[in-house]
């Protein structure tokens, strides 16, 4: 099985590599990929939208349908991974830790046993518990609201430097799941509840596909920005720049949730109760 | 000789692409465990972005963000030779963020087969499902 | 588009890209995946695409390498092949 594969791989390779004269060099200015669409939105993108960030304007604006049902499929795939690893079982169905903070007693519940009387102050802990640790908790606590910042700032400047909806989204994510990692996941869980993460997701998709139906009751076409220029204030190119903006928060706040919702499943195997 | 020398010092970036989807494919066709395979996936999805990005650039040429792009007043004409193609940029935009979903759920699914089976070798889940 | 770094960093590329299969740690697979990402992003930037480079440290050596470990985590360490 092995030899068939590996002298399959060298085949593909070698028809491959038997194409590869007829690819453009690397940096020639007349490649096919230079000539025909893109010089038009090099050279239009400014005086049409006001945003210097051409991939942004490109991506926002000119093949917004396209990120649209991106976002569509971000959104399936973290609704797949809910209805493929969510058990909704009580809590009291495996065997949990509960340790006393000052003396350090530990109890262990068996499955379906109920805690005993009077231990209030027994507090849940995971089954890899390690003792508390001063350099991991100051460093994230220290962190995860600067990272938060940069995030919304990635977001809101994606139109004069790199960044951008998504960027921005996986970076705020990503600090939520910072957060989760140094602490508890319950702890993460009191904070964005699974139910909460679920509902920006939507929101995030809501905003995307809520922006272009309102250009089209407005009177123009599905997804044509310059239409809001009459609710906003402004003249039809700020409209389409506004317009970018509106679609990006959509797009971030669709793809933080989805990140921090997959990795609540995915550390926690679906169980929702301990995690990495 | 020398037009084959210099035939392969001007295209070296598509032996890399060309060498990342041969381990990419091996990888998946040949290897026994789930997440190796999983690994392979994501070793061809970066592969043909690199392919794409490769293809639209230029030599000595600016970023694709106009600098000075804000003043609305008396801006220069644009020049599209300044700068490299931002097309492929954008398509390769919409494939990374595809392929961090497909990696969520290939992992989902990888788990759920280690709860059933107990194993993440291929040859034995096969053994298994032959036995029940 | 310095040749001497692009060399360099397409070797590390392939380097980190048969690490990550061969070895028989899944978490040192995940690891070097993350590596790899890295090496993808510097080489995107090289290029001149910043976007599809940002994007791709984020999500590849962020969130894909997090996923990859808790995944490891609540399944099998080892393996066999």
């Amino acid at each position: 099985m092995r030899k068939l594969a590996l002298i399959t791989v060298l085949l593909m390779g070698g028809l491959l590599f038997y194409g590869t004269p007829d690819f453009p060099s690397w940096g020639d200015p007349q490649s096919p990929a230079s000539l025909h669409v893109s010089p038009y939105y090099i050279e239009h993108s400014v005086e049409d939208t006001a945003v210097p960030n051409i991939v942004t304007a490109i991506l926002a604006d000119y093949r917004g349908y396209d990120t649209m049902f991106e976002t569509a499929v971000i959104f399936s795939a973290g609704i797949a991974c809910l209805f493929l690893l969510r058990v909704y079982r009580h809590k009291s169905a495996r065997t949990r830790l509960y340790r006393h903070n000052l003396t350090g007693v530990t109890l262990r519940i068996a499955k379906g046993g109920k805690l005993p009387e009077g231990s209030a102050e027994f507090e849940r802990i995971d089954s890899h518990w390690v003792p508390y640790d001063m350099i991991i908790r100051v460093t994230s606590r220290l962190t995860v609201p600067f990272v938060q910042l940069f995030a919304l700032y990635v977001i809101a400047h994606g139109h004069h430097s790199p960044g951008g909806g998504f960027q921005g989204g996986v970076i705020f994510g990503a600090a939520i799941i910072l957060y989760a990692i140094s602490n508890d996941l319950r702890g993460a869980f009191r904070r964005l509840s699974e139910k909460a993460a679920l509902l920006a997701s939507a929101a995030g998709v809501l905003i995307y596909v809520g922006t272009g139906l309102l250009c089209l009751l407005l009177g123009g076409s599905f997804l044509d920005y310059s239409k809001l220029a009459g609710i906003l204030h402004v003249d039809a190119i700020m409209a389409r720049s506004h317009g970018i903006l509106i679609v990006e928060i959509g797009v971030g706040l669709a793809v933080m949730a989805v990140m921090v919702s997959l990795y609540y499943n995915l550390s926690s195997a679906g169980r929702h109760d301990e995690g990495l | 000789m020398e037009s084959l020398l210099t035939n392969f010092l001007a295209k070296y970036n598509y032996w890399v692409y060309i060498g990342l989807v041969m381990i990419g494919m091996y990888a998946m066709i040949a290897k026994r465990n789930l997440v190796k395979k999983i690994i392979g996936m994501n070793i061809v999805q970066t592969a043909v972005i690199l392919f794409y990005v490769s293809i639209g650039a230029k030599k000595g040429k600016a970023i694709p963000i106009i600098a000075h792009g804000h003043e609305n007043t008396g801006h220069h004409a644009v020049q599209a030779l300044d700068y490299i193609s931002p097309l492929p940029h954008v398509l390769m935009l919409t494939a990374i963020v595809v392929s961090v979903a497909t990696l969520g759920v290939a992992l989902a699914l990888a788990m759920k087969i280690y709860h059933h089976y107990g194993t993440l070798e291929e040859n034995e889940i096969a053994s298994r499902i032959n036995e029940s | 588009m310095i040749w001497p770094v692009d060399l360099i960093i397409m070797v590390l590329v392939m380097i980190c890209g048969i690490g990550a299969i061969m070895v028989r740690d899944l978490l040192g697979a995940a690891i070097l995946f993350g590596a790899y990402s890295f090496m993808m992003c510097l080489l995107w930037a090289i290029m001149g695409a910043v976007d599809v480079a940002f994007t791709e440290a984020s999500v590849g050596a962020g969130v894909s390498a997090v996923f990859f470990v808790a995944a490891v985590f609540r399944t099998s360490r080892r393996t066999k092949d």
